[in-house]
This record gives C-alpha cells, sequence and structure tokens, in this order.
C-alpha cells in the first residue's frame, strides 16, 4: 500500500509532467525558430564562403579574422579593417548616444508623468503607449519627411532666415541619432516611468525638511529609488539601438553603416555568409555583455534594498 | 510667500516633458496630413485630397502585400497565443519546480536577441531546410513570427493568471468537475482577457515586423512593410504617406481596444 506521502509525491510528479507537455508547443516552436538556428549561425561562421552565396563545408577561420583584419592580397599580412572598425565604433557609439539622449529627455518625461493626479496618469501612459506600438518603419519614415532638405525643420528654418540653404541632415550619422532617439523613447520612458509610480514622495518630502537643495534630492533620493528603471530602460533602448536595421538604412542612406548594414550586405552582395554569421556573433555578444551589465546591477540593488 | 513650495516640483522638468511629447507626436500629424496632399510632393500643400489612398488602394502590389500581412499575422498570433495560454498555465500557480526558470529564459528568449541575428540565423537554417524539401511557402514566415510573437502573447496572459488563484478551479473539483470541465467552464472565461490581450499584442507585433521578415521572405513573398522599405530606399511618394495612415489608424485602434480589455481588472 502507498502512503500518503507516496500518494502526494506522485501527484507531483504527474502535475511537473503536465507542465511540461503544456509548455511543449511554445518551447519547441522558440527553439526551432529563434533559438536553435543561432547554434547553425555559430558553426557557419567557422566555414568558407561559397562562389554564389552559402558556404562550402571547409573549416576556416577566416570569417573571424576578417571581422577586424584585413589580409593583404599580395604579401598575406593583416592589418586592422579599417571599414570594419569604423562600422563597429559608429554602432557602439551611435548606440551609447541614442541611450543618453532618451534618458536626457525620457526621465524628466517619466517623472512629469508620475506626478501628474491618478486620473490623468492613465492618459499620459496611453500617449506614450501609442508611438511604442505604431510601426517603427512609419515613424523613421515620419522622421524622414521632417528632416530632409525639403522638410518642415529646413522650411521653417529657411522662412526665419536662421539658415540661407538647407542643411543636410538626412543620411548623415545625426540623422539616424534622431531617429533612433525618436523611435526608442517610449522604450527609456515607460521602465522609467514604472519605478518612479512606486516613489514614495514621503522620502523626498523628507529630504527638503532636512534642508536638501531640489538638485540634492533629485540626485540622492530619487535618482537611486528610480535606478531600476533607468537601468531597465537603458539597456531596453541599448539592445535594440546596436542592432538597430531599419532607422540606419532608412535615414543613414548608403554610406553611414551601421552592423547591421554589413550584416546584410554579407547575405546580398557581399557573398560571404560565414563573415555575416561572425558579424551577427559578435552583435550578440555585445548584447550579452550589456546584459550581465543589467544582471549584476538589477542584482547588487536588490541586495541593497533587502 | 509668493509661492507656495511644492516637494514634486523640478525645474525644467515639465518643459522637457511638453518638447517630448510635442516631438513624438509631429512627425506623425505631419505624415498624416500630407497623405492627404494633393500635390505630389510633400513640400508643398496643395490642397485636400484623397487620390492617394485611391492610388495606393488599387495599386496591385500593396493589396498583395496588404493581405499577406493580415494572412500571416491572423495564423501566426493565433498559434503564439495558443501556445503562450499553454505555456502560461504551465508556468504560474505553482511552487518552483526544476526547469521553470529554463521555461522562463526559453519563452523570453526571442526578446533578448537582436532581430537582426535572429534573421540572419532564420535565413541560414530556412534556406537549408528550402534545399531539403523544396517548399518555399508562407510557412517559413509564419513559424518565425509565431516564434517572437509568442512572448508578447504570454506577458499578458500570465499577469492575469498571477492574480487568479486556484480557490475557484478547487471549488469546481469538489463539485466533481473533471480537469477539463474546470478548465472550460471557469479558468477560460476568467482567463479570457489576459487571452484577448495577448492575442492583439501579438497580431500587432507580427503585422509591425520588418527585419526577421526581410531576411526570412522568399521572392514575391513581400509583407506591407517590407514592401514600404523598399519603396522607400527607392525615393518617396504621397501614396507611402497614405498607406501609413491607414496603418496607423489601425494600429491605433488595436491599442487603444489593448488598453481596455487589459484594464479591465475586476
Amino acid at each position: 500500500m502507498a502512503t500518503a506521502e507516496e500518494i502526494a509525491r506522485a501527484a507531483d510528479r504527474r502535475d511537473i509532467r503536465n507542465r511540461w507537455y503544456l509548455s511543449a508547443p511554445a518551447l519547441l516552436t522558440i527553439f526551432f525558430a529563434a533559438v536553435g538556428p543561432l547554434a547553425i549561425v555559430l558553426v557557419y561562421s567557422f566555414l568558407t564562403p561559397g562562389s554564389y552565396g552559402d558556404v562550402k563545408w571547409q573549416f576556416s577561420p577566416e570569417a573571424w579574422v576578417s571581422v577586424l583584419f584585413e589580409r593583404d592580397i599580395f604579401d598575406d599580412t593583416l592589418s586592422l579593417a579599417g571599414a570594419h572598425i569604423s562600422i563597429f565604433w559608429r554602432s557602439v557609439k551611435l548606440a551609447i548616444i541614442t541611450t543618453l539622449i532618451t534618458l536626457a529627455l525620457g526621465f524628466p518625461t517619466a517623472y512629469f508623468m508620475a506626478t501628474r493626479s491618478e486620473k490623468t496618469r492613465d492618459l499620459w501612459l496611453f500617449l506614450i503607449t501609442i508611438p511604442f506600438w505604431t510601426n517603427l518603419l512609419i515613424r523613421t519614415f515620419a522622421v524622414l519627411q521632417i528632416i530632409r532638405n525639403e522638410g518642415i525643420v529646413n522650411t521653417v528654418l529657411m522662412k526665419l532666415g536662421i539658415v540661407s540653404a538647407p542643411i543636410q541632415i538626412l543620411y548623415t550619422d545625426v540623422a539616424i541619432l534622431i531617429g533612433m532617439a525618436y523611435v526608442y523613447l517610449p522604450l527609456m520612458v515607460l521602465p522609467v516611468y514604472a519605478s518612479m509610480e512606486k516613489l514614495d514622495f514621503r522620502l523626498v518630502e523628507a529630504g527638503y525638511d532636512l534642508y536638501a537643495s531640489r538638485w540634492q534630492v533629485l540626485r540622492r533620493i530619487i535618482f537611486p529609488l528610480v535606478k531600476p528603471g533607468v537601468i531597465a530602460g537603458s539597456i531596453l533602448v541599448f539592445i535594440p539601438a546596436i542592432g538597430a536595421y531599419v532607422t540606419p538604412s532608412v535615414l543613414g542612406g548608403g554610406k553611414n553603416m551601421m552592423l547591421s548594414n554589413l550584416i546584410e550586405l554579407q547575405f546580398g552582395q557581399g557573398r560571404n555568409w560565414p563573415l555575416g554569421s561572425a558579424l551577427s556573433i559578435t552583435v550578440m555578444l555585445i548584447v550579452m555583455v550589456a546584459l550581465l551589465v543589467y544582471v549584476r546591477n538589477a542584482g547588487s540593488q536588490e541586495v541593497r534594498h533587502g | 510667500m509668493a509661492k507656495s513650495f511644492s516637494i514634486r516640483h523640478q525645474p525644467g522638468f515639465t518643459t522637457i516633458a511638453a518638447v517630448c511629447f510635442v516631438a513624438l507626436y509631429m512627425p506623425i500629424i505631419v505624415l498624416v496630413v500630407y497623405a492627404f496632399n494633393e500635390a505630389p510632393s510633400t513640400s508643398e500643400w496643395g490642397g485636400f485630397s484623397l487620390k492617394w489612398f485611391q492610388s495606393a488602394s488599387q495599386n496591385a502590389q500593396v493589396i498583395d502585400a496588404t493581405l499577406r500581412s493580415f494572412q500571416i499575422a491572423a495564423i501566426a498570433a493565433t498559434l503564439a497565443t495558443i501556445a503562450a495560454t499553454m505555456a502560461a498555465l504551465a508556468t504560474t500557480r505553482t511552487p518552483p519546480y526544476p526547469g521553470l526558470t529554463f521555461k522562463y529564459a526559453m519563452i523570453n528568449q526571442p526578446l533578448m536577441v537582436p532581430e537582426i541575428v535572429t534573421g540572419v540565423a532564420l535565413l541560414i537554417f530556412f534556406s537549408r531546410i528550402k534545399i531539403f524539401t523544396g517548399y518555399s511557402g508562407l510557412g517559413y514566415l509564419i513559424a518565425a513570427h509565431t516564434a517572437f510573437c509568442i512572448p508578447f502573447a504570454y506577458l499578458p496572459i500570465r499577469a492575469r493568471l498571477e492574480n487568479m488563484d486556484l480557490s475557484l478551479e478547487r471549488a469546481a473539483a469538489d463539485l466533481y468537475a473533471t480537469p477539463w470541465q474546470a478548465f472550460r467552464r471557469v479558468t477560460l472565461p476568467l482567463l479570457w482577457p489576459g487571452i484577448l490581450a495577448g492575442l492583439m499584442l501579438a497580431f500587432v507585433i507580427s503585422l509591425d515586423d520588418v527585419v526577421i521578415t526581410e531576411f526570412v521572405k522568399s521572392g514575391g513573398q513581400d509583407t506591407l512593410p517590407t514592401y514600404m522599405l523598399g519603396q522607400i530606399r527607392r525615393g518617396i511618394t504621397p501614396e507611402i504617406n497614405a498607406i501609413s495612415t491607414a496603418f496607423l489608424l489601425l494600429s491605433v485602434v488595436i491599442v487603444t481596444l489593448f488598453f481596455f480589455v487589459s484594464r479591465k481588472r475586476d
């Protein structure tokens, strides 16, 4: 005869097994159409490019070498690949600046929203959510129309007599920055707002009672309390910004490539799938480093609160 | 004292917030206004006209891409929502069990990997399968969209489930309901708003996708966003403004519905 304990344990086991069956469709779909193929990318990055795209099944570390280096055609010496390095540098730089711009604009916006009355807060939140869920391509296209030479910005500047000829913004790094800051701003505002909403203003009041200035209250009380939201927002902006594809291809023109455009090139005209794979893995690694920083920061934050 | 001291005030914050809200909406408004422009350029105003909507709605490529977008989004969002509902039932309202963390990580994985990387991975993987099977239909796009829609559908469903305790299901079981009956008559009706919210979210996410679709699609499989990207790269006509306006309207309607559905928390 089974004891009550054994029966309970068997029921638990059955429950866990059923839970695996239930989650199987989601896990399998994600495995086959999202996670699994990443392993193939890693394999491809160590193969030899085929002459018409795809690969030859022959081991070669060449793709990884050419992520950063160029091999001289005549004497086989390696030198740093200037074009790749400048694209890497541009991607990282633009992603970081985008994160900083969205933080500088998003933090006060979230603060403004969180300090509204309970009723109007939902309205402001709704106003941020609408651009968040509208198509990224359409929003990028909207920015394109604003900043191009015949666009509203240049028209107004010329009518006001501030400039005599239109400023070339489109197809520059500045255009990519404006575009990315514009499309990713809601990604910063939403998590910062989520932290800010829980802010206990009695602590702020206590700060003022103890003769803190506005700046001191902001820096010593508000900012530390909403730091988890700021870190989450920065990660949410940085990850899509480093891999941004739509914004640089629409606003950067052909010349101002970012990493994703370089990757696309390898699968198109470049016909160098291994290099494209190696570059993709590199983007993944950059993102993983960013996520690690996030996890470590979020972890230490919890410890301090607990 | 001239002015009372407000502890909530921070100098300049309201101005920055105002600038942000204006900056967020101004480009979209300009885009919509120029969709109704008679003149064929976006630098001069030639009077109100619906001709760009008309020409877009008669453009065979646009119709084709629109239908394909809706077809993929409808199938992928439905499949993703079913899978996500099952996964949410399997990962909530339970003491931690071995593999639970793995499941969370796996389900959220598509959110962590940059789209470009997933796009490249699927391009390679599916091109292999294409050689093996000879099949090159919409199935690849649907599979890819289903996978990246699952985490989005999962979020609201899981949130809803975590607010429901097991007492009603236990009561049903006490009244001799079979597990299926309890699910069908108790859990499902309570969970329905979450499922609906998940479905809408997944639908919008699928409809909006550019990057993964751009890499996975075979020739002649343009969705509306990839068609628009191609057109924008070639040079812009107000027809794109008209298509964007219609697209925006649809998104706003879905988001508004989503807001109402997910806010109805008893």
